[in-house]
């Protein structure tokens, strides 16, 4: 597949309509996150407060253009909130996102679907049924009314091409298509608005294993391409450690480490982490299963453990680790930061 | 003897555009206390093999088969009536969801008890003190509270667990366990996979495991048998599989997930292009020829099943030959 000769590479936009965002001389990183929290209110009614639950809470990141960031997690973790909150899809409760540099809130939500588009996880649901390729394709355009009808046929052609489907695809539905070819459908859907960042939300893990690895390879490919910064949300770790410059573990609505792809699973500090590591099952027999001596389940995120969140299910805790919420911090000054009192 | 001998197993379903041949002649076997995992992508036909195990195939499927085994009784020609009774008190299955396989309006210790009540004849409090017991072996604290608890209450782990609990109900001789942990978290699933494992060779339980995650089948299955369009294309102990595969698709899968340390990071994966070819009406040739890189005009003909070392066979022209031109996969120590 020749992506270059296809498309050209379109350089970074600013958000808003200023001359000056390109003069900047120190570039920011593509997506920066600023003490991001979400925090929703559950039961309550005329005369009861209802509980509040913080699926995301206090998220720092950032992540240069060009660049994949992991983040992994357990189910619950708040990895989905966070994607949305990213996409514009649900407004933070505190903190803030810059794309660019550029405060997300007040952005009008057109003018940052030119910047960030998703791909989701399941290309059965996320593709309306009814409607052929080269309209769901083509539909971004027609809301943000780029080109003509002409026009906008020759831009979805020419991404059917880039995410290596077949011409004749175009005039099909989703039902006649495989999954992995639903997904290229959703990753052309993502890029034909050229945007810069694309969040993946576990794209891969409805597809089958022999598929799975061309999407993976499609996403290199597209990467390199057009130099696109990838949020990359997956629970499957060889998949992450494959892909990503970056990662970030989450653990009930906080980050618990982050650092580069070499620290994060060459030396894992945080014992979540290790925890998470060591249950990654690799295709080598005579292993067995590990047994992780971690407790059952994630805690109630309504009602999280003092202390550090964590403490319930790790074998190292002690009574400091009931008392004081460890800080996210780059302790030792390699530009990795963990939150745990004995990192 | 075998616990479970299958030979020719073939399960053909009525569809508008004719018949599909989800299980097209498969021969396998289990033996008692034996774990052996059933691998293959979506459509391969390891859910549908599971059912006809079971006798639970959708009404207008048709089975057939040279011989259908399970500790000598040939379950082709059961009743009904005498297949419900082996159901649940000989052998049992574990699905994927818990959610949907439990039923959400009773409670667990309703669930739990119903089918040794029913296949043992033993009193509520007998049914309930096994259940109190096996919910306590799977590690599920309270368990006395438990049983007036519903599905709803749990955790997914949990109620995986539960499932396997009421799997356990009757000592059964076999549990067919279908992605059991698929639709678990990485920690989760590496706990239920331990449980399962212990419980498997405390009871001397068979297990036919079904999965998709060549990771998963590594960790914890005596044999593999590779499944591909309906068919087997290879069966081998599990070490013999991944140090010699012996046939290109499950070369194929084994080369196409990332292995760490050994995949560089960013490199591009192997990858397996194509898709599987549809099994409504006949199948003729070797099924993953338009998808093999060392096909040749041989594979034209249906293959046969090549005998490799040590009870490793291997559905290819080729299998005994030595690999040609791709990429070898590193060989697992």
């Amino acid at each position: 597949m020749n992506v270059d000769s296809t498309i050209e590479i379109a350089g970074p936009r600013p958000l808003s309509t200023t001359p000056s965002a390109a003069s900047i001389s120190r570039t920011p990183p593509a997506l920066e996150l600023c003490g991001l929290s979400k925090s929703y209110t559950l039961g309550g009614g005329l005369f009861k407060r209802g509980r509040s639950l913080g699926a995301v809470s206090d998220v720092s990141l950032r992540i240069p253009r060009g660049q994949v960031m992991g983040l992994v997690g357990e189910s619950g973790c708040g990895k989905s909130t966070l994607a949305k909150m990213l996409l514009g899809l649900t407004t933070p409760s505190e903190g803030d996102v810059l794309v660019d540099g550029k405060p997300l809130r007040g952005a009008n939500q057109k003018a940052l679907a030119r910047h960030v588009q998703p791909i989701f996880q399941d290309p059965y649901s996320s593709l309306n049924p009814r409607k052929r390729i080269s309209q769901i394709v083509g539909l971004p355009l027609q809301v943000h009314g780029i080109g003509t009808a002409r026009e906008r046929a020759a831009r979805v052609a020419e991404t059917l091409d880039v995410v290596g489907l077949p011409r004749r695809a175009a005039d099909q539905f989703p039902g006649q298509l495989s999954g992995g070819q639903r997904q290229r459908v959703a990753i052309a859907r993502a890029l034909i608005m050229r945007p810069d960042i694309v969040i993946c939300d576990e794209p891969t893990s409805a597809l089958d294993v022999s598929v799975q690895a061309q999407i993976l390879n499609l996403l290199l490919d597209l990467k390199q391409a057009f130099g696109l910064t990838y949020l990359f949300i997956s629970h499957d770790l060889a998949v992450v450690e494959h892909l990503v410059d970056r990662v970030a573990v989450m653990y009930l609505g906080r980050i618990v480490e982050e650092g580069t792809r070499a620290q994060i699973f060459g030396a894992p500090r945080h014992p979540y982490t290790q925890a998470l590591l060591a249950s990654a099952l690799t295709p080598e027999p005579g292993l067995g299963v590990p047994d992780i001596g971690m407790g059952d389940a994630m805690p109630d995120p309504s009602a999280p453990p003092s202390g550090c969140a964590f403490h319930p299910r790790c074998p190292r805790a002690e009574a400091v680790c009931r008392q004081q919420r460890p800080r996210l911090e780059d302790i030792r000054g390699d530009n990795a930061r963990v939150a745990c009192h004995f990192a | 003897m075998p616990l479970l001998d299958v030979k020719n197993l073939r399960v053909d379903l009525p569809v508008e555009a004719g018949t599909l041949h989800a299980v097209r002649g498969i021969d396998f076997h289990v033996d008692r206390g034996e774990m052996l995992c059933l691998v293959g992508e979506s459509g391969c036909g390891k859910s549908m093999t599971s059912l006809a195990l079971m006798g639970l195939l959708p009404r207008k499927a048709r089975l057939t088969a040279d011989r259908l085994e399970f500790d000598g009784i040939d379950l082709t020609t059961l009743s009904e009536r005498r297949r419900s009774d082996l159901r649940g008190a000989r052998m049992s299955m574990i699905f994927q969801e818990p959610m949907t396989a439990l039923n959400p309006a009773y409670t667990l210790g309703n669930q739990l008890c119903e089918g040794v009540i029913r296949h043992r004849g033993v009193s509520r409090r007998e049914a309930s003190e096994r259940a109190i017991y096996l919910l306590e072996r799977v590690g599920i604290s309270a368990a006395k509270d438990r049983l007036n608890q519903y599905p709803h209450q749990l955790s997914g782990g949990l109620r995986q667990r539960v499932m396997i609990a009421m799997a356990l109900m009757c000592e059964p001789d076999l549990i067919i366990a279908d992605e059991p942990t698929t639709a678990l978290d990485v920690t989760i699933q590496a706990q239920i996979l331990r449980l399962l494992r212990e419980l498997q060779q405390e009871f001397g339980t068979a297990v036919i495991f079904i999965t998709h995650d060549l990771g998963v089948v590594a960790r914890i299955a005596d044999r593999v048998s590779v499944m591909y369009a309906g068919e087997v294309i290879e069966s081998a102990p599990t070490p013999a599989l991944y140090a010699n595969p012996g046939h290109p698709y499950t070369r194929g899968l084994l080369s196409c997930i990332p292995a760490p340390g050994k995949t560089p990071p960013g490199s591009r994966l192997q990858a397996i292009p194509g898709v599987v070819p549809s099994l409504v009406g006949n199948v003729e040739g070797c099924a993953f020829r338009n998808r093999c890189p060392q096909a040749q005009p041989t594979c034209e003909r249906t293959p046969p099943l090549k005998s490799l070392l040590d009870d490793h066979q291997a559905r290819c022209h080729f299998a005994d030959q030595s690999v040609p031109a791709p990429r070898q996969p590193e060989t697992m120590s």
